[in-house]
């Protein structure tokens, strides 16, 4: 009987803690004869998608793991990864010669706005999510400014395909022909019509298998008391404020890498715009993987990643097939990816809430039967 | 001497103090850019009537931050939920084949139902997550546009003028109001001094629908409900001990703010003369919340005052700013200040230490 009662209990956690992702297992199934894609196309888009942004959302493991919630500040490193880019294009250095230097060149991009967005959040703690969000707009700001009017008077941009006519400005397009998926064609496998961008899947590797060390590392574990519980970790002599501050920029730095490889991957990107959607899109597919706020595995990654995307592929072309208007399917996914997001949010909340009640109904008890002792 | 530089000093600090440094930046700015407009050949009348103009169009809208600041629930960055009630209100007072004022009214009336069932439902929500609103509110926007966004396609409206032109089904992204309620408030015993030559329009309808709601608002945050709210947001622990029903408090100030934002959004249309529906009310939260910001309201404390001069500032600023600096230095700079202006004005009241705890 009571081994019944926990198999339910159990059965009702693992729906509960796995809710979202068997909501979108459900929907791809659905969805997947409705679109009338065929096995091959539809697997090869999903491998295209996870090479171009796996990298991306693996930049939002490190915060969760110093509690930080989701790192909505992840753009500040996609923001950082463009304009290495830009000079990577304006200085007509092609390959993967071109992506590494890039990258090379948004580490102290990445760093400075990683440590602004750290010492704020330092400020405004319990309100980081709200504050990384904001961050992206103000900060937008500050990379518009420095894309329109200051990269040609101040910072030389030489060459005049990337240059506004009026002469100082960067274009509202910056093509990458020049390193258009030069990673995901090294050693790229073929095989029944799908491509596997080695590389890139390398790549991808060695940045689990970073983050797999990095937990262990003394660095890695104070991270993790920090997460858990800032005032206990001050109290073991851990530097809370300065783990804080180097988790964000950790995650920004990653963030501007895989910027750099989704774009050589896309092969061109609008100037102003191709960071804003960047957060929410990766956000909302870790969260599909079955992450939490304050819990997120390389295993959510992976699955978020081909659920989301499946999703992503086939809803447009299912919402088409049910409703006749391509517009519906549409919006139908922007609602998902945003729905997602408010879900997991409104989880956290009240699990935050039911455990801070929790702990003081416990402290009560124990003080009514006469325990508590100082 | 020495005493009284010193004395000047302390007083420097506390004014910086009180007043907010980002603050006073933009009053400074503000007041550089409307000396510098003559010298820029802009008419001075004209950007008055700009600034008055937009004030009429967005007061509503900011005003619709205190309730919900009042009773501790933070910055509404929810408030795209009251857009949609108004939205639906506008669209449906149109379909019913109203015109004219009536048309507003009856939009105001239709909307509220709407704007007390969202607010109901969203006050719900934030009860159950104190402590994580902004955050939860902004997703909610978020999530509930793009909801409304589908079904602006699928509710079977007919009303030849905000339909799809082609298909006649769907709404469109956006339609004029000069059969409806564009301009009915403004136009309102409305004051222009062209005819002296001076390209002065006062729009005093507006002002007037502005200076009603704000009072009913003062008015009411002085009633014992209004006070059990300010009393909730600034100690809810004291509030509740003293026999306040912190939920319901809550939830009426977010009601209140739906309400007032779906108000907002129709007093935005008729001055702006057109309907914009799918993603625009996407971003209609942060200029609100940047307004009542910049007019020195923190997370949990805000008032009348804070909404006008906030509001007078941020609308100057998007208006001087374009006109002004673009003749001066014939560059297309503004948009970037209103955009880092606006956000950076955001994350300064995120970083600032709220008083009273949660």
């Amino acid at each position: 009987m009571k081994m019944k009662k926990n198999l339910f209990g159990q059965s009702s956690d693992f729906l509960q803690n796995n809710l979202v992702p068997i909501m979108f297992i459900i929907i791809c199934i659905i969805c997947y004869p409705l679109a009338g894609f065929s096995p091959s196309y539809l697997l090869n888009e999903i491998v295209t998608r996870m090479g171009r942004n796996i990298f991306l959302i693996l930049s939002l493991l490190i915060p969760i793991m110093a509690g930080m919630g989701l790192n909505f500040g992840m753009t500040l490193g996609a923001m950082a990864g463009q304009i290495a880019l830009i000079f990577v294009t304006d200085w007509q250095i092609w390959g993967i010669p071109g992506v590494v230097l890039a990258m090379l060149l948004s580490i102290p991009f990445s760093v400075l706005l990683g440590m602004m967005c750290g010492k704020l959040m330092n400020m405004a703690k319990g309100r980081e999510m709200i504050l990384g969000y904001m961050m992206n707009y103000f900060v937008g700001g500050l990379y518009q400014l420095v894309v329109l009017f200051i990269m040609g008077p101040i910072i030389p941009i030489k060459h005049a395909s990337i240059r506004l006519p009026r002469g100082y400005g960067i274009r509202t397009t910056v093509n990458l022909t020049s390193l258009r998926q030069c990673l995901d064609n090294e050693f790229a496998i073929l095989y029944k019509g799908v491509k596997i961008p080695v590389l890139t899947f390398i790549i991808i590797g060695a940045l689990c298998l970073f983050i797999l060390w990095f937990r262990r590392t003394k660095l890695g574990q104070d991270m993790r008391a920090v997460g858990q519980d800032m005032e206990v970790a001050r109290a073991a002599g851990i530097k809370v404020e300065r783990t804080r501050i180097i988790a964000i920029i950790m995650s920004t730095v990653f963030a501007g890498f895989g910027q750099i490889i989704y774009l050589q991957n896309i092969g061109n990107f609008p100037t102003c715009t191709a960071h804003t959607q960047i957060g929410m899109f990766c956000i909302a597919a870790l969260l599909v993987g079955g992450a939490s706020v304050e819990k997120a595995s390389i295993g959510n990654v992976f699955l978020g990643v081909i659920l989301f995307h499946t999703m992503f592929i086939l809803a447009p072309r299912a919402g088409a097939a049910i409703t006749g208007d391509a517009m519906i399917g549409e919006y139908f996914r922007v609602f998902v990816s945003y729905g997602v997001i408010t879900l997991a949010l409104i989880m956290y909340e009240t699990k935050k809430r039911r455990a801070k009640s929790q702990g003081g109904q416990l402290l009560a008890q124990a003080q009514r039967e006469g325990g508590v002792r100082s | 001497m020495d005493k009284s530089e010193r004395l000047q000093q302390t007083r420097l600090n506390q004014l910086v103090n009180t007043y907010g440094l980002p603050r006073l930046i933009i009053t400074g700015f503000l007041i550089f850019l409307f000396i510098m407009a003559p010298v820029a050949g802009a008419d001075f009348p004209t950007q008055i009537t700009n600034v008055l103009n937009r004030f009429g169009w967005n007061a509503v809208l900011v005003l619709a931050m205190v309730p919900m600041v009042h009773s501790g629930c933070g910055l509404n960055f929810g408030i795209p939920l009251g857009i949609l009630a108004g939205l639906l209100g506008a669209t449906l007072s149109i379909q019913f084949g109203f015109t004219g004022a009536l048309s507003f009214v009856m939009a105001i009336v239709i909307s509220t139902p709407f704007a007390i069932l969202f607010g109901g439902g969203y006050g719900a929500l934030l009860n159950k997550i104190k402590g994580g609103e902004m955050m939860v509110a902004t997703y909610v926007g978020f999530s509930s546009v793009s909801f409304m966004c589908i079904m602006w396609l699928m509710i079977p409206y007919t009303h030849p003028s905000i339909v799809m032109a082609y298909t006649g089904v769907g709404l469109r992204n956006m339609f004029s109001l000069d059969n409806f309620y564009a301009n009915v408030l403004s136009d309102f015993l409305k004051i222009d001094l062209n005819p002296i030559d001076v390209n002065l329009v006062i729009p005093t309808g507006s002002l007037l629908f502005i200076a009603l709601l704000c009072f009913l608002m003062w008015a009411f945050l002085h009633t014992k409900t209004g006070t059990a709210m300010t009393a909730v947001g600034s100690n809810p622990t004291f509030a509740k001990a003293s026999g306040i029903n912190v939920d319901r408090i809550r939830m009426l100030s977010v009601i209140l703010s739906t309400w007032l934002g779906a108000v907002g959004i129709l007093v935005y249309q008729q001055g702006f003369g057109f309907v914009q529906l799918y993603m625009a009310p996407f971003n209609m939260a942060i200029p609100a919340v940047a307004a009542i910001l910049i007019g020195g309201a923190s997370v949990n404390k805000a008032s009348i005052g804070n909404v006008v001069i906030g509001t007078i500032l941020f609308q100057g600023l998007v208006t001087m700013t374009p006109t002004v600096i673009n003749s001066l230095i014939h560059i297309d700079i503004s948009e970037v200040i209103r955009v880092i202006v606006s956000n950076g004005m955001v994350v300064y009241a995120l970083t600032r230490k709220t008083e009273g705890g949660k």
